[in-house]
């Protein structure tokens, strides 16, 4: 990863050079392109479409898609019906969720297809209930392959349609297959999707304090010393999520398993082969102790474990009371309505850094997998639409998204973040790999949160936090 | 802006709806009384037996009962239900420590929260009994109820929020003790405490509930009893004592009761306030996330039974406590 | 206990009820001061600002007044950011459709049920009774799954249909049958302990008058009850009003179906990231069962029975 020295270029990790794809040519399938899907995950109970939306965006949006009469070339590939109409469920809920089905209208006045949507903060919940009760929706935008697999699992899910096969194989990287292929068979092409290795920080905080945006694991200590140092906590943290409590404390895990061990034991680790005891893991998990799990570091531990999440950045990156924010791009939408980001705006973020130059810039990243219930011809078609340029374009155009969609030209996102996001989710020949603990069962993933939190809140020790989450294999 | 009469459109024809449902429950019970009056003698009884009581026994079967039993049957199976594995979901909830924990967690609840939801409730109930304002001071006791938990969550994190005391405290608590000079405290770390201080949580949103049925309860004593009590001298403790509470205890039982078999099912205050975390959990909640977040349904399941066999001795105190209540009126 | 000091302070003998002291008025007040106060912060922070609430407590905004409208203003708009009571009307309204018939059914069958069990004397009347009670132990939370299994397949054994699917499910009609059997347990329980308590000389002179069942529970039993029947509606009314977990179990959330809790819920943005929305959201929500408690409160008519009984 080159670094020009000013605060603008060390953010080339996002754009095509910084993926490092030529780093690694022989293998160009695995290594530093990491995606990470957890950042809606279940645990989270609450998800987002890629949420980095200012509400500013949202609104000149709606003006623009609704008012314009609808060019109806683009959607001709989806047929024409009459008076059908498909089901959609997802946990994608308001300033988005309008967004969306604005976006949806000209696709429903040239195909005729009416897009029913509904969406709930209880979608994880309701999701394995409704379709074991017989009463699924269409279409389900999950976030978690996991919770895809165990929808297959009961026989209700059906594969994608032809059409969005097709899509699928012109759009995105080849890797995006694998996370919903369950024998042999895809049931999801990646809807929204986001990066989640992303530090947050106050450009001004960072000018006052006369350092410039780390590129190396070793400048960025050196950031954080210079905040102690100025009496503020380095690090911003809050772990607090309801019943999700602690899943902020195992994605920071996730990211240094992933930069110490690589994507092979990565991959491991979550299929339960190397276990959270072992060795490698202690080793990781005790650097996380070092990084995020000090007093010296994000202040009162027990504090960390009670602090919800949304607060942990806000207003603390701006107020300068602690420096730094280790969370995903959606953490956008938290902070106050009119924030500008990037490097001249009021907050913006940076690559976390590797800690392992034999794994280069791996970089975690997320979507969520429409996953059909039907195999009605509408279904089909409106699967292939969210996966097609006719949806991703005008909804990449209204802001706030990002998409792995290869179709969707670059100069379409206005926001520089989002640009930069999005470069790197369009990669079409990095190995992709997907959220650790949204991988691993259930029960071991529900004691992964708890277990961290422990560490946080009774001030347990990482061995026995891994013996604990163990036990649930 | 959606135009008002768009809005009338999509609504009628719910509002037929709700007439219909009543007409039609109103209207087939008329019919059915006007018949049932007819019928003279021993077969009054059962018909009348079949119309009052057979829909409640149905749709309690339907709703409650079968699905019991289909959670009994699942509490013997693995995590997606395919296979039997015995025992292995008991002796997993007995050896662990986290739902050994839950499992005290939810006896000190259930030994706590409704004997102090009752007697408050029953001393505001007496209390407010045509006093001025009555309803006024009701509603606001009541108001809790009325909101959702979501909100609840919010209000409370707002009274136990902790903020670090070199910080502007944002939780009402933290800042009365920083007042106070007491030193500051993690309200919801702060083991065991912090279970009183989410039972206050229930208290706040359950009392509304007790004051209500027995207040109604209050004004259902005849007043001449209670004037001929008054005629007999007694007055405040001694006619609370004497005639006031006698006159409810059946009601203060079921009151009781129904808080504890609410104690013990009790999640939604866990729930959003804590999650289960810092050793708060209670079976309930535990019970909800085996079933929906760890999606392991045997273990859910047995929790589940676990948590009905604790209904058990609570309706064999309330059939004893009635009876002799019953045989001593 | 504190009514032991008010022994001393209550004289007055005419008066009907135990506690006239200032004493009493002064607990009462208290009380209520203190069960609002957290709901109070509630009201001050739907109108403080997303940035002031998240860096101070609620009561620093009497010390630095800063007030904005901006919340309610989000709460109450349409999806396309138009103010409006338009936006929350639909929903309202399936709240209503969904909540009205469920409270009338389970409140319906729960009070006929509380007559049987109380004065129809058959063999077995005990254990149903104890049965129902018991029932109450039963978490819906492990209903939803089998209750919706059965409207959306119905039931079959052996391969052959004996119930056949209900059509109902997405519909508000699928979320009234739910709410009334979870309720029933509870609603028949506490109606059966007023019921039961009717003077039995009413009831028996009833009948050597030549009136039946029906007669009895139509002009004795059903006014007589009317504080409790208005007091177990109250909460039926408020347990259905604020449910959204069966709602979405069995209807949906879809625009045509979606209660106010939904609505409301999904004001506090994906992620949470507009929790500010939910305190005005929960204030909003509360308005219609404020309206039903007041209205139902004039039920809670003392001395109903006065009079009737010689005893």
């Amino acid at each position: 990863m080159q670094s020009t020295g000013n605060t603008v270029a060390p953010r080339s990790w996002l754009g095509p050079s910084g993926i490092q794809v030529g780093t690694n040519p022989q293998k160009p399938n695995e290594g530093n392109f990491i995606l990470k899907g957890d950042y809606m995950s279940k645990k989270k109970g609450l998800l987002v479409g890629a949420a980095i939306a200012a509400l500013s965006l949202v609104a000149s949006v709606l003006t623009t898609t609704s008012a314009k009469a609808a060019d109806c070339s683009s959607f001709a590939e989806f047929g024409k019906f009459n008076n059908a109409t498909v089901k959609i469920f997802a946990g994608i809920r308001d300033p988005e969720a309008t967004v969306m089905t604005n976006v949806w209208k000209d696709f429903t006045a040239c195909t005729g297809i009416k897009i029913a949507y509904e969406a709930t903060d209880q979608f994880e919940t309701l999701l394995p209930v409704r379709v074991k009760g017989g009463n699924a929706p269409d279409i389900a935008l999950i976030p978690q392959p996991g919770l895809v697999a165990t929808m297959v699992a009961t026989g209700k899910a059906v594969p994608v349609s032809a059409a969005t096969r097709a899509n699928l194989n012109q759009y995105y990287n080849k890797a995006w297959q694998s996370f919903t292929t369950i024998n042999g068979r895809i049931y999801g092409a990646p809807f929204g999707a986001s990066s989640k290795s992303l530090v947050w920080y106050s450009p001004a905080q960072f000018k006052k304090l006369g350092v410039t945006v780390p590129t190396t694991w070793a400048a960025m200590e050196a950031v954080a010393a210079k905040f102690k140092a100025a009496g503020a906590n380095p690090w911003c943290a809050g772990i607090e999520s309801g019943a999700a409590t602690g899943w902020p404390a195992t994605d920071w895990i996730e990211e240094m398993a992933l930069r110490e061990l690589g994507p092979k034991k990565y991959n491991a680790w979550w299929q339960g082969k190397l276990k959270f005891s072992s060795p490698e893991m202690q080793g990781v998990m005790n650097k996380v102790a070092a990084w995020l799990g000090t007093s010296a570091q994000v202040g009162d531990l027990k504090s960390v474990a009670t602090r919800r999440f949304q607060d942990a950045g806000v207003p603390g990156l701006k107020s300068g009371t602690c420096g730094m924010l280790q969370q995903a791009s959606f953490y956008s939408s938290m902070f106050p309505a009119g924030t500008t980001f990037g490097p001249a705006g009021d907050a913006d973020a940076f690559y976390l850094p590797a800690t392992n130059a034999k794994f280069g810039n791996p970089v975690e990243g997320g979507a969520e997998f429409p996953v059909a219930f039907s195999t009605r011809k509408e279904v089909g078609a409106v699967q292939a639409y969210l996966a097609s340029p006719a949806y991703g374009i005008p909804r990449a155009a209204a802001g706030g998204w990002t998409s792995a969609n290869t179709g969707i030209p670059l100069d379409t996102y206005k926001d520089p973040v989002l640009k930069a996001v999005a470069t790197q989710l369009q990669n079409k020949s990095g190995a992709i790999v997907f959220d650790a603990s949204d991988l691993m069962p259930s029960a071991v993933n529900g004691a992964f949160w708890k277990e961290i939190t422990k560490f946080y809140a009774e001030g347990k020790s990482m061995k026995d936090v891994a013996a604990a989450i163990d036990a649930n294999w | 802006m959606i135009p008002w009469s768009d809005i009338f459109h999509s609504s009628w024809p719910k509002i037929a709806q709700i007439l219909a449902v009543l007409a039609i429950f109103f209207g087939f019970y008329a019919i059915a009384f006007a018949a049932g009056a007819r019928v003279k003698g021993k077969k009054q009884n059962g018909l009348a037996l079949s119309l009052f009581l057979a829909p409640a026994i149905i749709l309690a079967l339907t709703g409650l009962g079968i699905p019991a039993i289909q959670t009994f049957m699942e509490s013997f199976k693995n995590a997606d239900s395919s296979k039997w594995v015995g025992l292995t979901n008991y002796t997993r909830a007995v050896k662990d420590p986290d739902i050994r924990l839950a499992f005290y967690n939810t006896t000190a609840w259930v030994a706590i929260c409704p004997v102090v939801v009752t007697s408050l409730g029953l001393t505001l109930a007496t209390m407010l009994n045509k006093m001025k304002r009555e309803a006024f001071a009701k509603a606001l006791i009541f108001m809790p109820m009325a909101i959702s938990f979501v909100g609840g969550s919010l209000i409370w994190n707002m009274m136990y929020q902790y903020e670090e005391p070199n910080m502007p405290q944002r939780g009402l608590v933290g800042q009365v003790m920083r007042s106070l000079g007491i030193p500051l405290q993690h309200l919801l770390l702060w083991h065991p405490w912090n279970n009183l201080f989410l039972m206050v949580v229930y208290v706040w949103g359950f009392t509304g509930f007790a004051m209500v049925i027995l207040s109604a309860a209050i004004k259902g004593i005849p007043t001449d009893i209670e004037e001929a009590a008054q005629l007999d001298g007694a007055t405040g403790f001694r006619l609370f004592r004497t005639i006031t509470v006698p006159m409810v205890k059946t009601t203060i039982i079921v009151v009781l009761t129904t808080a504890m078999v609410g104690t013990l099912k009790l999640f939604d205050v866990i729930h959003t306030m804590t999650g289960g975390n810092f050793k708060t959990d209670v079976l309930s909640n535990r019970m909800v996330d085996e079933n929906f977040v760890y999606l392991n349904y045997g273990r859910g399941a047995s929790l589940a039974v676990l948590i009905f066999l604790g209904v058990l001795p609570i309706t064999y105190y309330n059939i004893r406590s009635l009876r002799a209540e019953r045989k001593h009126s | 206990m504190a009514t032991k000091t008010l022994k001393r302070n209550v004289g007055v003998a005419h008066s009907p009820r135990p506690f006239t002291s200032p004493i009493a008025s002064a607990i009462v007040t208290v009380v209520a001061v203190l069960w609002t106060i957290p709901t109070f912060g509630l009201v001050v922070t739907s109108f403080r600002k997303k940035e002031d609430i998240s860096s101070s407590g609620w009561w620093s905004a009497f010390t630095n007044p800063h007030f904005t409208l901006d919340n309610f203003r989000a709460v109450l708009s349409t999806g396309s950011g138009e103010v409006g009571t338009q936006g929350m009307l639909p929903f309202a309204i399936n709240s209503l459709a969904i909540t009205i018939p469920a409270v009338v059914l389970s409140v319906g069958f729960g009070l006929m049920a509380a007559y049987a069990l109380a004065w129809i004397p058959f063999r077995g009347s005990d254990h149903v009774f104890y049965g129902l009670f018991a029932l109450q132990g039963v978490p819906l939370q492990l209903s939803l799954l089998p209750l919706l299994t059965f409207f959306a397949t119905g039931v079959k054994l052996f391969g052959h249909t004996i119930i056949p699917p209900l059509h109902i499910v997405g519909t508000i009609a699928s979320v009234w049958l739910p709410h009334a059997m979870f309720g029933m347990p509870l609603v028949i329980y506490l109606l059966h302990n007023f019921v039961s308590t009717l003077p039995k000389e009413l009831m028996e002179a009833a009948r050597v008058d030549g009136a039946n069942h029906f007669e009895v529970f139509r002009r004795i039993v059903l006014p007589l009850s009317l504080p409790a029947v208005a007091s177990i509606a109250i909460f039926q009314f408020l347990w259905i009003w604020n449910d959204l977990l069966v709602a979405l179990v069995f209807a949906g959330g879809t625009d045509d179906v979606a209660p106010l809790t939904l609505h409301l819920a999904n004001l506090g943005g994906s992620l949470g990231s507009h929790w500010e929305n939910v305190a005005p959201a929960a204030l909003i929500s509360i308005i219609i069962p404020l309206i039903v408690f007041f209205s139902l409160q004039r039920y809670f008519v003392r001395g109903l029975l006065a009079g009737s009984v010689k005893s």
